[in-house]
């Protein structure tokens, strides 16, 4: 054992830097690798000075008062209170919209993903689910403003005395939104249940467990990530919507109660969201504050941004969990 | 320079983690016959004697499987014996992993697939049985290790919940967990991380929580394809010898591409080619001295 010498050490590793030159290229590709750098270094550009701008605004006129006090109509630019219930009705609104798209979009990415039989009607259940997110959000508010003042639906808003229906509501915009995250949650979601290999489909059924069983136990968890990410993407899609807030929830500067009961009422109710609070105090609107404006575009911002750091910490915890193919 | 003439030290590390080679000669000498236990293969065989006297569960008769018009299992018959190890062996396409998936009824989940000839388990044809009823008399492992993405109890106590009245609460379940685990030679490594996610073991000890969440159900048949494909030798060692001691209490059939695997661990082999049942017979007739020239090519791996 003493007797065996270690053969001696080599030199220590170097590293050696990559050698690529673009010196061989053609005048054509090294035009085109500085389009691409500049293409990069633009974006990050645009997108740091929007952040920087709305930073700067935000900060210059963000007051805590601001985000506890209610709108109030006033000449007076110091009298009109802060965006209390714009805030609220943003969040409100983008939870009634992912409750009704989160059900209805992972149970449509598991028949897709699972069944998809008849094929002709997969087909027809894809395109459809293209069709919806392809669809301009003012296309879907007009459309349900119309199906939402028929009387069957006087209970998502309120009911005049001439029996005319209002249509505008938290619910009813609240459905039309759960359109424009749908395609987000069945696109994530499916793409979670394809990651899934079908060899664990089929060690779930080889222990005798039944389809319903293997679908619930075995590949809702394992899509588990793609499904959050959906549902906060989505999230993010309807806190940033305008059209359907100006036409489906009334836009009204504070909430208004509907018919129902206490608690349902304000779902029934009508009342604004951050993106129409900015649309209005902007110089293009009536209210005509752009200082309140941009605090209101800072904090929904915020929201947004916070929205998106949640699906990639969401997405690279999920991202480790697999199995091989 | 002189200081060389002894080997160095890893190569000596190898010889002595080597099993001893005196634990060979008895086994092999047991009675299996002709022309065995010479060492050839460089791990101790662990194969013994088939336990006695074996019995039959499931029988093969005359079964073909096609996918689309492509026939995939010609006519083959088969026995499947309690208390050994049936190995089928052959080429990639040859139609092995088919007939194992046959058993259990999984080719039914290709929608292509069609199925002719007889599989009975104990005497009652498959296609009587309630389809989940059979999967847990003939449970399954696959290539690649796949546990569920919950804990590990879970995962052991998975085929368990579907079974039996609705409701068992988790403390019921525990001592079958740790019973299954135990029998799959896991329980001593995640003993104190029963609640931990499965998905964090290691390869090998994923694939042995398979072997134990398949026998948690109480198989009669365990079916392994390609079990240790995707493993590393230690894991592939460790599941050898666990496949070798499960014989005893179910049967197993076992596909596997490695040729020396399926001397160390299989009582019978049968080997298939295109589709057909070559040749089938004890281990050491099969790779000792072989009646078909197709499975004597194929041993001696001028093909495949």
């Amino acid at each position: 054992m003493t007797a065996l010498r270690a053969p001696a050490p080599p030199s220590p590793p170097v590293r050696h830097g990559a050698v690529e030159s673009t010196a061989s290229w053609s005048r054509l590709d090294r035009v085109g690798l500085a389009l691409c750098w500049a293409a990069g270094l633009a974006l990050c550009a645009i997108c740091a000075a929007i952040l920087l701008f709305m930073l700067f605004k935000g900060l210059q006129f963000l007051r805590p008062a601001l985000l506890f006090s209610h709108p109030l109509p006033d000449l007076d630019q110091s009298r009109t209170g802060g965006f209390l219930d714009p805030l609220i009705g943003t969040f409100v609104l983008t939870l009634i919209g992912i409750a009704f798209a989160l059900p209805i979009g992972v149970a449509t990415a598991v028949w897709l993903t699972e069944y998809g039989r008849p094929a002709g009607l997969a087909r027809a259940v894809e395109s459809g689910i293209e069709i919806v997110a392809g669809t301009p959000s003012i296309v879907l508010a007009i459309f349900g403003l119309i199906i939402f003042q028929q009387h069957v639906f006087g209970f998502l808003s309120f009911t005049a005395q001439g029996g005319s229906v209002f249509g505008r509501s938290f619910l009813t915009a609240g459905a039309m939104m759960a359109l424009l995250a749908l395609p987000l949650v069945v696109g994530a979601t499916r793409e979670a249940l394809n990651a899934i290999p079908a060899h664990v489909r089929e060690a779930s059924y080889a222990l005798g467990a039944s389809k319903a069983r293997t679908i619930r136990r075995v590949l809702l968890p394992g899509a588990r990530g793609g499904i959050a990410t959906g549902a906060t993407l989505g999230m993010g899609r309807i806190a940033g919507d305008t059209a359907i807030v100006v036409i489906l929830l009334g836009a009204s500067l504070q909430m208004q109660h509907g018919d129902g009961p206490p608690g349902y009422s304000i779902l029934s109710g009508t009342g604004s969201t951050l993106t129409t609070y900015v649309y209005n105090n902007s110089p293009a609107g009536e209210g005509n504050a752009p200082d309140k404006a941009y605090a209101a575009a800072f904090v929904l911002l915020a929201i947004v941004i916070l929205l998106n750091f949640a699906v990639g910490s969401i997405g690279g915890s999920e991202r480790r969990v697999a199995w091989g193919r | 320079m002189g200081s060389l003439t002894e080997p160095p030290p890893p190569v000596r590390r190898i010889v002595l983690d080597a099993e001893p080679r005196v634990v060979e000669a008895p086994v092999g000498g047991n009675g299996n016959g002709n022309g065995n236990g010479n060492g050839h293969l460089r791990h101790a065989a662990r194969r013994r004697d088939p336990v006695s006297p074996p019995r039959e569960r499931m029988q093969i008769e005359g079964l073909t499987i096609a996918y689309g018009g492509k026939v995939a299992v010609n006519s083959v018959s088969l026995p499947v014996r309690q208390g050994e190890v049936l190995a089928l062996i052959g080429p990639s396409g040859c139609g092995k992993t088919t007939l194992l998936r046959s058993l259990n009824r999984l080719t039914e989940l290709t929608p292509t697939a069609s199925r002719s000839g007889r599989i009975s388990l104990d005497g009652e044809d498959v296609d009587t049985l309630e389809v989940t009823q059979l999967r847990r008399r003939v449970s399954m492992v696959f290539q690649q290790p796949n546990p569920f993405p919950m804990s590990i109890a879970d995962n052991v106590a998975y085929g368990l919940r579907e079974g039996g009245g609705r409701r068992r609460s988790k403390s019921d379940m525990r001592p079958a967990v740790i019973d299954a685990l135990q029998r799959a030679g896991l329980y001593d490594e995640v003993a104190d991380d029963l609640d931990h996610p499965a998905l964090r073991l290691s390869g090998g000890q994923q694939q042995r929580l398979c072997i134990a969440r398949a026998l948690a159900v109480g198989p009669e048949v365990l079916l392994l394809d390609e079990p240790c494909s995707a493993l590393d030798p230690r894991s592939t060692e460790t599941i050898e010898r666990l496949i070798v001691k499960l014989r005893e209490e179910v049967a197993v059939v076992i596909v596997t591409h490695n040729l020396q695997q399926a001397f160390r661990v299989a009582d019978h082999v049968a080997f298939m080619y295109l589709g057909e049942l070559v040749e089938y017979g004890l281990a050491d007739q099969v790779f000792g001295s072989p009646h078909a020239k197709r499975t004597r090519d194929y041993i001696a791996g001028s093909f495949g």
